[in-house]
């Protein structure tokens, strides 16, 4: 879709958003091949390419494991690297996700939300990024358009930031944020080249007066060390991410952290949710509240590294929670933001009542009457104390 | 690369050259042995060899660099019919 404004305030889709901010980057390389519903971010941006308003070297790949080997060969060569793909495409580059986390190489992937077949389904789940989050990828997740266009700028900052190093992966929910097309506020390109500024790669494979080898096998006396790197780094990364959140925040006006909070200060009893659902969840908590009844919402952002302290200490004294997935581990246990949010409760002296309710897989709807009856649930939970159902489908 | 914490960021090898002070003759099975003889020095097994294992001096063939060498045999298969002087011979006898 044409942008008519180039600054300031505008309607467009997530995609679009993202593409554009991928165009107000100007990365150096960009390595893609086209998956629904992402697609339009390539779209738009081969458009950027082929009308010279980028000076991008765009390598139209095979497949995506052949766009993110390309991602990676160019990362390594020093240049600054972007892609975006879903599903089956973020599936099919799983062997080279850890590649490029293991190099250390600061890639930013823009991945649409969308469910893993079988049975094949194009609509919106949190299965293909969830699927990844142990790759040593940081993962920053949006709720709205803005925040996915406004997410892609601090993932550049995030990923080069000289602490951090790694790979980054920006969420959004396919279809209901990329297709959707909202009010957003742009920046100026020149706001966006000083937030970014320019990527000094520590080395390059280009720098023929300085060669190195880059990829190289490790046996088991040094491959450890490299990992506790890794590690270390990802460990960082929470303080990097705030500090350029913080950053962001100061320049633009739009203040971002590791997670949001909605009327959760006072709550006792509160979701938490991932992305588009928390907006729906919102609408539900106001007409709870406008009942009396003190409910909140925690909608994590940065899921890798995951700030396990300080969503502890959010979700403390709250007598009932419930994490709401739009994933299922399959291990018979729960989705996998579930089992890490009730993981990190686990050292508070007064531990929350959790369950675990898997909602919205394949693009399945989730209304404010869903939401509305998961806290029905959790205030007859925080009432006897007694938990049911640990784990269970809802919107069946 | 003392120290633990020197190691560079994902494994970069921050200098070229480095593959000839790693030793991997020793996955060898085969051992090639030079009859000096027969040798004409025409160099075809400095060509052919994949390891860069065959030592040469003054433009002359001198021995084999059994650090590097694994012990594929191209050496004696390419050194000239009507020479021959390179066998592989049991590195274990």
């Amino acid at each position: 879709m044409a942008i008519t404004a180039t600054k300031g305030q505008t309607g467009l889709t997530g995609n679009s958003a993202v593409a554009y901010a991928m165009k107000q980057i100007n990365p150096d390389v960009c390595a893609a091949y086209p998956i629904t519903p992402s697609t339009q971010v390539v779209e738009d941006f081969s458009s950027y390419v082929a009308d010279g308003a980028v000076t991008t070297e765009l390598v139209t790949v095979e497949s995506e494991h052949s766009a993110m080997s390309a991602c990676i060969g160019a990362a390594a060569a020093g240049a600054r690297v972007m892609t975006a793909t879903s599903s089956q495409g973020l599936a099919l580059m799983w062997e080279m996700l850890y590649i490029a986390s293991g190099m250390r190489l600061p890639i930013v992937l823009c991945n649409v939300n969308r469910a893993l077949s079988a049975p094949i389904n194009i609509h919106c789940d949190h299965s293909d990024s969830m699927g990844a989050r142990d790759s040593g990828w940081v993962q920053l997740y949006a709720e709205t358009v803005q925040e996915a266009y406004d997410n892609m700028f601090m993932a550049v900052r995030i990923a080069e930031h000289q602490k951090v190093l790694l790979p980054i992966m920006t969420c959004l929910d396919g279809f209901i944020t990329s297709h959707a097309i909202e009010n957003i506020s742009l920046l100026e390109d020149q706001e966006v080249r000083q937030f970014i500024g320019e990527y000094r790669p520590a080395t390059s494979l280009l720098d023929t007066d300085h060669p190195v080898t880059m990829g190289a096998m490790t046996l088991p006396e040094v491959y450890m060390e490299f990992k506790h790197q890794q590690s270390e780094a990802m460990k960082r990364a929470k303080d990097a991410a705030l500090e350029v959140m913080a950053d962001f925040g100061k320049r633009f006006g739009r203040e971002y952290g590791l997670f949001e909070t909605y009327r959760l200060e006072d709550a006792e009893t509160a979701i938490v949710i991932l992305n588009s659902a928390a907006g729906t969840t919102k609408v539900a908590i106001d007409e709870l509240r406008k009942q009396g009844k003190k409910v909140g919402l925690l909608r994590p952002r940065l899921f890798r590294p995951f700030p396990w302290r300080e969503m502890a200490d959010a979700l403390k004294g709250k007598k009932a929670v419930a994490v709401l997935d739009r994933a299922d581990s399959m291990n018979a246990f729960g989705g996998p933001v579930f089992n890490e949010v009730r993981s990190a409760l686990y050292d508070l002296d007064n531990r929350p009542k959790m369950i675990n309710r898997i909602y919205g897989l394949g693009g399945r709807d989730y209304k404010v009457k869903d939401a509305i009856s998961v806290f029905d649930e959790l205030a007859k939970i925080a009432e006897t104390g007694k938990i049911e159902t640990l784990v269970k489908y809802i919107t069946l | 690369m003392e120290h633990k914490k020197e190691y560079p960021l994902g494994g970069v090898i921050p200098k070229g050259g480095t593959a000839h002070d790693y030793s991997t003759g020793g996955w060898r099975k085969l051992r090639p042995v030079l009859d000096k003889s027969k040798c004409t020095n025409c160099l075809i097994c400095w060509v052919m060899c994949p390891d860069s294992a065959i030592i040469t001096e003054d433009g002359k063939m001198a021995g084999f660099d059994l650090d590097h060498c694994k012990g594929c045999g191209i050496c004696a298969v390419e050194c000239p019919d009507k020479v021959k002087a390179i066998k592989m011979e049991q590195e274990a006898e």
